[in-house]
């Protein structure tokens, strides 16, 4: 055993707090913080979104009219459909010149969605996730290894700063090159993970056939995140890799990570309610459900200045406890989430949509409305099949052709999702035909 | 002087070929050649029947994916060098050949081959010229 390991009998159950103050405030010092800030927010967004000033006139609703939080709820959602209409910049609260930082995540379509951060917005982000990853273990004694991918998706960048912020040294790794990845966790000593769960569980299988004992990595910590994982997961990749592993949830359109973290006590994600509102609602009502009713999670942010998101619909199902947690922190609890109540699905931690493979598809001429999705895990890494009825016009009598048409096809899909999908080819009527909605996607993973 | 040939998509999976055999064979259509081309996901079946719109319609009603294309069949001489006299020729004359297969019957002392070209009507204008037989369309449904 190394001498960074740490026995988790010895470790305080309360752990650090980054920022006491504001992480253990009392629910009526949450609540008079939020209102104050929820109003501010609403004027803002009321004067500076247009998409927003419509919502608010439909409603027949101006900030004047929120006088506590109850009044949220008579507010409209917001949803990925606005955004896709606003599509790139036409959500944004500030002038581009005010905006350092831009990221993007998965529309539903072709087109992406395009988020913004201000200095402010990026010094928030960086104290948010500085608080989950303190909460998680992280202090400035760690060597944080980062395996996500930097690039337009928030993983890398938000946990890379909020690591620096706490003091910790960090390896921007990124994703890929699993061989080089170990090879630097067992030379640079990294003591805390960053990463998908499934792509930890990746290098656990490579570390097992390398015959590399995890006892003998310097590994902590596992902070796990952007994709859904269970209980069990969690307890092979902490016997597997000799580390005590959290979950973080997080999302673009709201932030990125750091909108919520486990601390060490794991008995759900804190989120910071002095910068987000949380509610559950009916997602098939949008009716508001009280506490401790399993639903969709509708967030809103409450100083974001660049990118402000009123009820966001982010079509996670979880559950919120506000009873204390053992760690001392006040913030509410959501569960780890339990689905979606939309077709989205998260593949290697990268969100998709089906009417985008359906874009791709429509994209050929020829390509007919008849094609399924077969998600499903092969050893650690999930894989996306996407199968196509071939008719007349797509079904070419030379080998060659044929095998163009599919590479053509998985190029496209490659660059559209920023995943790799593989094209099967089946016969006509291969899928079952249904009334009214067709079954597109087929889920065979056991999270 | 083309010959008619019907591709049939088949996916790779139990029964698949019995199956197109089976709606040939209860609509009266006889197989005259056949090839197969494959992959591990899936096959293309390609056929020379003597009811090429009879097997076309039946096999499209059963949903199968079908396409009829226009292919050329080549009398070769049966013997060492046949084959290889006449892509000889094909190459001089700057003609792909796709693919090709080989028919099951003999016409009289010549094997005959059925070939597939990127520019089938350059290709038997290469062919006659050099005196190659290209065989007719009812010559070889009959055959």
């Amino acid at each position: 055993m190394s001498e960074t390991r740490i026995d988790m009998k010895s470790v305080d159950g309360r752990g650090r707090i980054w920022d006491p103050a504001r992480e253990c405030l009392s629910r009526p010092g949450i609540e008079d913080l939020q209102l104050a800030r929820l109003r501010s927010t609403l004027e803002r967004v009321g004067d500076n979104v247009p998409c927003y000033q419509a919502k608010f006139r439909e409603a027949g609703i101006t900030s004047a009219d929120i006088r506590s939080l109850d009044d949220l709820a008579r507010l409209p959602f917001t949803t990925k459909e606005d955004l896709r209409l606003n599509y790139p910049y036409g959500m944004f609260a500030v002038p581009l010149r005010e905006v350092v930082r831009i990221h993007s995540s998965s529309g539903t379509t072709g087109k992406p969605t395009v988020v913004g951060y201000t200095r402010n917005d990026l010094r928030t982000w960086t104290e948010l996730v500085a608080r989950f990853m303190t909460a998680a273990g992280v202090t400035e004694d760690d060597i944080v290894h980062i395996a996500f991918g930097y690039g337009l998706f928030t993983g890398a960048f938000g946990l890379h700063y909020g690591a620096e912020r706490i003091g910790a040294s960090v390896i921007p790794m990124s994703s890929g090159n699993t061989d080089k990845q170990l090879m630097i966790m067992q030379d640079y000593r990294s003591t805390a993970l960053v990463c998908t769960p499934s792509y930890a569980m990746t290098l656990a299988d490579r570390l097992e056939k390398a015959g590399i004992d995890p006892e003998d990595l310097a590994l902590r910590f596992g902070l796990f995140g952007a994709e859904p994982w269970s209980e069990e997961m969690r307890k092979e990749l902490e016997k597997r890799l000799g580390l005590v592993a959290t979950d973080n949830y997080g999302l673009s359109e709201v932030m990125g990570p750091g909108v919520a973290g486990e601390c060490l006590s794991r008995c759900g994600m804190h989120i910071p309610e002095d910068h987000f509102i949380p509610e559950i609602i009916d997602p098939e009502t949008g009716r508001a459900l009280g506490p401790g009713s399993v639903g969709e999670l509708v967030l809103t942010s409450l100083t974001k200045e660049a990118f402000p998101m009123i009820r966001y619909r982010t079509r996670d199902i979880t559950r919120l406890h506000y009873e204390p947690c053992d760690c001392g922190r006040t913030h509410v609890r959501m569960e780890k989430t339990m689905g979606r109540s939309d077709d989205m699905l998260i593949i290697k931690g990268v969100n998709v949509f089906p009417t985008q493979i359906e874009e791709v598809l429509f994209q050929e001429e020829g390509c007919e409305p008849h094609y399924q999705l077969i998600v499903d895990r092969q050893g650690t890494m999930d894989t996306l099949e996407v199968q196509v009825e071939v008719g007349e016009h797509i079904f070419f009598d030379e080998m060659k052709m044929q095998r163009a048409f599919i590479d053509r096809l998985e190029k496209r899909l490659l660059a559209t999702l920023g995943v790799g999908a593989r094209i099967k080819l089946v016969e006509p009527s291969s899928m079952p035909r249904h009334e009214g909605k067709a079954q597109r996607v087929i889920d065979r993973r056991k999270l | 002087m083309k010959v008619e040939q019907i591709s049939i998509f088949i996916e790779n999976k139990f029964g698949r070929l019995a199956e197109v055999t089976k709606t040939l064979g209860e609509a009266g259509a006889n197989i005259r050649a056949l090839s197969l081309a494959d992959t591990s996901d899936f096959g293309i079946l390609r056929l020379i029947v003597d009811k090429t719109d009879l097997a076309k319609t039946t096999l499209k009603e059963q949903g199968f994916t079908v396409n009829k294309t226009e292919v050329v069949a080549v009398e070769v001489p049966d013997r060492p060098l046949g084959l290889c006299g006449i892509l000889q020729i094909l190459d001089e004359g700057r003609v792909n050949v796709e693919y090709m297969y080989a028919f099951v019957e003999r016409c009289g002392e010549n094997a005959v081959i059925i070939f597939r070209f990127d520019d089938p009507e350059e290709a038997i204008r290469v062919l006659t010229e050099n005196k190659v037989k290209v065989l007719k369309g009812e010559r070889v449904y009959s055959m």
